[in-house]
């Protein structure tokens, strides 16, 4: 029996010596800036389908636009960037752009008009998620050899009628308008792809960074692109890592692992402001949270219900509580920093009125249904809502499902309510005006299923004339006057209740500078950063 | 030479039954999966072109998928691509799903094969120990401890885990399986990277490697450990009161001849599908303690396409699973004839 | 010292009725399994349990659902709230108490289903034999094949997220060893003599099934059902722990855990509370488990 005992301690012993041997660690290199962020939404690098939020980040950092915005001055608009300039002709249809000298691909290649010609054209042609973007303004696959064209160094592009163009650079400084090296992607074409393939995962851009590799779920690499033309980034590389916990991401920032930290969740930030050697950086994003009412439920298609739910939301108690820091009251479509942002927020809690108003509506006791994603934060706004809403005498039964179902069913009108988030596609206020306040075809037969409008059966009671309106106006103070006045009516009688505005909140190593997250209006740059 | 031939009949036979029965379990399994893919209310067209999609770009989608085939039709595409070794391309990254399993899975075969030596190692001999001192402290606590490793919630352990190790202490490394700086510098040959990391002759790799891995390991390893301990105890229990044991004792063998030499031997049988079930389920990836430790392995890996109605990584992912099952279990058959002194 | 009548009548050697050798039989059971201290500490956790999921509006001292955003996350030993209160401000210890029901309900819903499944598919295909056996055996092994949660995580994701679904989902999960179990009873049951003896008195195949061979494997059957129904509790809290058990404000404890986990560094208790539940209650149905095997397990090394 000796023996046994013996044995059995002794590999206890070998154990815990190995543990002990195992606790050396060290800082993250001087050259090299460490994310944990979760990329579980990246699908594609590709800028002609890439849409959703990390794969914008990478995007920002690996392609350049003919305009983008300056990470250090965001409230300036777009800047010229691969364009040098622009000129509009006098009906106010074409612009034509002239295409920078000296800009060069992570190839090598010169960056020329052509490849920009290339980049736009091959965006609208793949028909992709994003192509809406451009297809609103006339371009399609068959008439592009007339509306955007390439002419020694400049590019013209045509719309099909009059459009602010304000709109139009806005839109080509979303991640769609990434302007691709022709050669290098034709090189990899496949079956007539243009490249698609083979861009899903690698790079083809003129931006500071290149893409060195991208696991789907477990991480993303940039490395400096040696043939950058401007100033070659501090950070030689940017990894960035899938982290999914935000307590796991916190306890790798306590403990030096990682640079910065982009998915904490409030508590965490809270714990972490303690640390030391620790920043937190707050910028206000773009995205939404609202829910919406399905106009095809015979009560919540009421006016007065509409407006009855609006004061059965305790903002404030939200807003310091398990939101704090992270969301603030925001109960209008456009966000703030956008052009004809409004700072009117008139709901508070107010069960009273609330039941005022369900009474002249002749409603008492409603049992609806709410879908929400399985996302904790939207989890605790739908019980909170359960709880105001319950105060009125509404019974609101909360169905938590994967994205993907929620989204399904919200798309095919089958939802009561919908709680959930949206964030903007492209700096320009049409980019929220054109899915809150725009539904020309409200049949179900339409199938207008981008519209957020027509996901709830919402006429929009004319505020899609005025959004249309809205977006021809080039006077940029009238088009933001015309923005206020929708967003007023849109408070009032719309069936969506907008509830608050993001904000990120990043924790950042002391040692770590100029990191900018973008703002409402863009993604983040990582080539600005020094540590 | 009669007898040698009537064997390898015998042999031969046997190995057609079984692989017959592993080709109907694993046609089995890719058509429950695949009947799932189908009735999930999860939409994989919209998985893929997300929530701005128009409708036109939808149905581009959904008629390049081939979900406008009837499904006996999309099935049967299947399992031809399968048999030609084409688990087809993922769904959401357009990757093909071989290449993503060949990266997810080693990750798992190396935190489950290090889960299962800890409990082997550690579970064998408790059990053994308990059992021959039944009713002693040492057995209560060592019962007490495998009951409290069968009851204890993995994701409760591991984070608290995590906290007190990483957070406070700093003893082992964090979540992944490298600290991000030591990622990408040795060529990956097997995927496992402690035993890359010994192939390129990297310590610092293979200790840092090491260091990220022994958390999740030991936390596997403890669950492992409880299944092993419980079920040696109670086999050698069962042994130890046998009377061929009475008489070994009585004819004056040493303790460690009886309780090694004889009991241990003949649970050896038992034991080893024990140990094969058990390194079956970490095989099948700790979903769970993946997502805690930002574990790239298969079990998250087929949940996150699951829940993304990514049917194409599921169905790889399934295929590779039911498989490892299939074989565990054929291979503790095959032990069981080595050892097992009936079947000679 | 001396014995109350009733424990002399069944403790009699020489019972004269068939109601008194089988209460008999029991009770000579119970006094076995009274010995077992840890088992009985499990049973009396579980007895708890019951108690406390059938008196929790008695035993709550408040409402479960009710929140208050200006007092949430408050600390443990609260004067208030003894366990503290969650993110939302609600009270740990009646949410948790209110949780022993659908725990409970789980527990029993799953322990219905799934052993009964088993319990048929194993003793049909070990009964008929044949083909029938092996179509069912590789159905079997399919299931078995299948990662767990994996498949429970289909399940519900086809039946709709909740607690019921999450439910039918773990036991169409859980029945496969059961059939294997109850298959290998009934090949060693086949063969023996009395079940000859039956047939030949011209029962038919339901009769011996249901009659004579179910009785038989039902013990094996509830000792292997609760030494898994910790692992059972485990898999619905780990539905509950992805989002997809109980929906919201259901004071489910594997949801509480998901929901407290995002506070785990600095509110531990959020989340550890209901695991210390939820680890109370798998420890004593293991206890239970290991306790009625030495009773009932006539092959367990004790007797």
């Amino acid at each position: 029996m000796i023996n046994l005992y013996r044995v059995f301690y002794r590999c206890l012993l070998a154990a815990s010596l190995a543990f002990a041997s195992l606790t050396s660690f060290a800082d993250t290199p001087d050259d090299t800036l460490v994310v944990a962020l979760r990329i579980d939404d990246i699908t594609t690098i590709d800028p002609a389908e890439s849409f959703e939020f990390a794969g914008s980040d990478v995007s920002r950092n690996v392609y350049q636009k003919l305009v983008n915005f300056d990470p250090f001055d965001l409230d300036a608009g777009y800047q010229p960037e691969i364009a040098e300039s622009w000129s509009v002709s006098a009906d106010g249809r074409s612009i034509t752009f002239t295409i920078r000298d000296g800009l060069v691909f992570s190839s090598g290649n010169p960056v020329t008009a052509e490849d920009v010609e290339f980049s736009l054209r091959r965006a609208v042609a793949l028909e992709k998620t994003p192509s809406f973007i451009l297809t609103q303004f006339g371009f399609s696959a068959e008439n592009l050899d007339e509306t955007i064209m390439q002419s020694e160094n400049t590019v013209t592009i045509t719309t099909d009628k009059r459009y602010a163009t304000s709109f139009v650079l806005n839109c080509l400084t979303a991640t769609i308008g990434g302007i691709v090296d022709k050669k290098t992607v034709m090189a990899n074409e496949v079956n007539g792809d243009m490249g698609n393939a083979w861009l899903k995962t690698n790079s083809a851009g003129s931006g500071p960074y290149m893409l060195s590799s991208w696991k789907p779920n477990e991480s993303v690499a940039l490395t400096a692109n040696p043939n950058f033309s401007g100033q070659i980034p501090a950070m030689s590389r940017v990894i960035i890592r899938h982290v999914q916990e935000s307590a796991s991401q916190r306890l790798l920032m306590e403990r030096g692992d990682i640079d910065v930290a982009r998915n904490l969740n409030s508590d965490d930030i809270k714990g972490l402001r303690d640390a030391d050697g620790v920043r937190i950086i707050d910028e206000l994003r773009g995205r939404l949270m609202y829910f919406a009412l399905n106009q095809k439920h015979p009560e919540l298609s009421k006016l007065k219900v509409r407006q009855a739910v609006k004061y059965l939301v305790d903002y404030k108690a939200m807003e310091s509580s398990f939101l704090d820091g992270q969301y603030v009251i925001q109960q209008n479509f456009l966000p703030r920093t956008f052009l004809g942002a409004v700072d009117e927020n008139p709901f508070t809690l107010d069960i009273e009125k609330a039941k005022g108003l369900l009474a002249e509506a002749n409603v008492d006791q409603l049992e609806i249904e709410v879908g929400v994603r399985e996302a904790q934060e939207r989890i605790e706004i739908a019980q909170s809502l359960q709880n105001t809403f319950a105060q009125a005498g509404i019974t609101l039964n909360i169905t938590v499902g994967t994205g993907k179902q929620i989204l399904g069913r919200y798309r095919s009108r089958d939802l009561d309510v919908y709680l959930g988030a949206w964030g903007p596609d492209y700096p320009d206020p049409h980019t929220n005006a054109g899915t809150f306040a725009y539904n020309p075809e409200n049949s179900d037969a339409a199938n207008a299923t981008g519209l957020l409008a027509w996901r709830n059966s919402w006429d929009t009671g004319g505020l899609t004339e005025k959004t249309a309106a809205a977006v021809e106006e080039s006077d940029r103070d009238k088009r933001a006057e015309m923005y206020a006045e929708i967003q007023a009516n849109f408070r009032e009688t719309s069936p969506f209740t907008i509830m608050f505005q993001r904000i990120e909140q990043a924790a950042v190593q002391d040692n770590v500078d100029n990191l900018f997250l973008g703002g409402a209006t863009t993604a983040a740059t990582y080539w600005t950063v020094t540590k | 030479m009669e007898g040698q031939q009537l064997a390898f009949l015998k042999i031969l036979s046997k190995a057609i039954t079984t692989f017959i029965s592993i080709a109907i379990t694993m046609l089995g399994l890719l058509l429950v999966t695949f009947v799932i893919g189908r009735v999930m209310p999860i939409d994989p067209v919209l998985a893929i072109v997300g929530e701005r999609a128009s409708q036109a770009t939808y149905d581009a989608v959904y008629n390049e998928l081939g979900l406008d085939k009837p499904i006996l039709v999309q099935f049967s595409y299947y399992i031809w691509d399968v048999l030609h070794g084409d688990f087809g391309d993922s769904l959401l990254n357009a990757r093909p799903v071989s290449e993503d399993i060949a990266r997810v899975f080693p990750a798992t075969l190396e935190l489950a094969t290090l889960g299962i030596l800890l409990g082997v190692i550690l579970g064998t001999p408790l059990g053994v120990i308990s059992a021959v001192r039944q009713g002693s402290w040492i057995d209560q606590v060592a019962r007490f401890i495998a009951l409290v490793g069968y009851s204890m919630p993995i994701f409760w352990l591991g984070l608290m885990g995590l906290l007190i190790f990483y957070g406070i202490l700093g003893w082992v490394g964090g979540p992944g399986r490298l600290d991000i700086f030591f990622e990408d510098i040795i060529p990956v040959r097997t995927g496992m990277i402690l035993v890359d990391s010994i192939i390129a002759q990297n310590g610092v790799v293979f200790r840092n490697a090491l260091s990220h891995i022994i958390l999740p390991a030991s936390l596997l390893g403890y669950y492992s450990m409880a299944y092993i301990t419980r079920m040696t105890r109670s086999f050698m229990l069962e042994q130890l009161s046998s009377e061929y044991i009475l008489t070994a004792r009585i004819k004056g063998l040493s303790e460690r001849q009886v309780i090694w030499g004889h009991a241990f031997k003949n649970i050896r049988v038992q034991l080893i599908t024990v140990i094969a079930l058990s390194y079956a389920s970490l095989l099948e990836g700790s979903v769970l303690t993946e997502i805690i430790f930002s574990w790239p392995g298969i079990g998250s890996y087929v949940t996150t396409a699951l829940l993304s109605a990514d049917m194409n990584a599921v169905l790889g992912g399934t295929v590779v699973i039911g498989l490892i099952f299939v074989c565990l279990n054929i291979l503790s058959d095959l032990l069981y004839g080595i050892f097992d002194p009936r079947s000679k | 010292m001396s014995n109350l009548p009733i424990q002399d009548w069944l403790l009699s050697d020489e019972p004269t009725s068939r109601r008194q050798a089988k209460l008999s039989r029991l009770f000579k059971g119970w006094v076995a399994f009274q010995t077992n201290v840890l088992a009985m500490i499990g049973l009396g956790i579980l007895l708890l349990l019951i108690f406390v999921a059938v008196f929790a509006p008695l035993l709550a001292p408040h409402d479960p659902f009710v929140q208050n955003l200006g007092n949430r996350l408050q600390p443990i030993g609260s004067d208030q709230h003894i366990f503290g209160t969650d993110s939302l401000g609600r009270d740990i210890l009646s949410r948790l108490i209110f949780g022993a029901r659908i725990t409970l309900y789980i527990v029993v819903l799953v322990a219905i289903i799934a052993p009964v499944v088993g319990l048929l598919v194993g003793t049909v295909s070990g009964y008929i034999g044949g083909v029938v056996d092996m179509i069912l055996m590789r159905i079997t092994d399919v299931f078995l094949a299948f990662p767990r949660l994996v498949l429970a995580l289909a399940f519900v994701a086809v039946l709709g997220a909740g607690i019921e679904n999450a439910v039918i989902a773990i036991s169409l999960t859980a029945w496969p060893p059961y059939a294997r179990i109850a298959r290998a009873e009934t090949l060693t049951i086949r063969s023996s003599d009395y079940i000859c003896a039956i047939r030949l008195q011209g029962a038919g195949p339901l009769r011996i099934i249901t009659k004579h061979i179910w009785p038989l494997c039902i013990s094996s059957l509830i000792i292997r059902v609760t030494l898994d129904m910790a692992g059972i509790i485990l898999v619905a809290a780990g539905l509950g722990f992805l989002g997809l058990g109980a929906q919201p404000p259901s004071p489910e404890w594997g949801a509480m855990i998901s929901e407290g986990r995002r506070f785990i560094l600095d509110s531990w208790w959020v989340a550890t509370i209901p695991g210390l539940a939820i680890f109370a209650v798998s420890l004593a149905f293991n206890l239970l488990g290991d306790g009625l095997r030495d009773v009932l397990d006539p092959k367990s090394g004790r007797s």
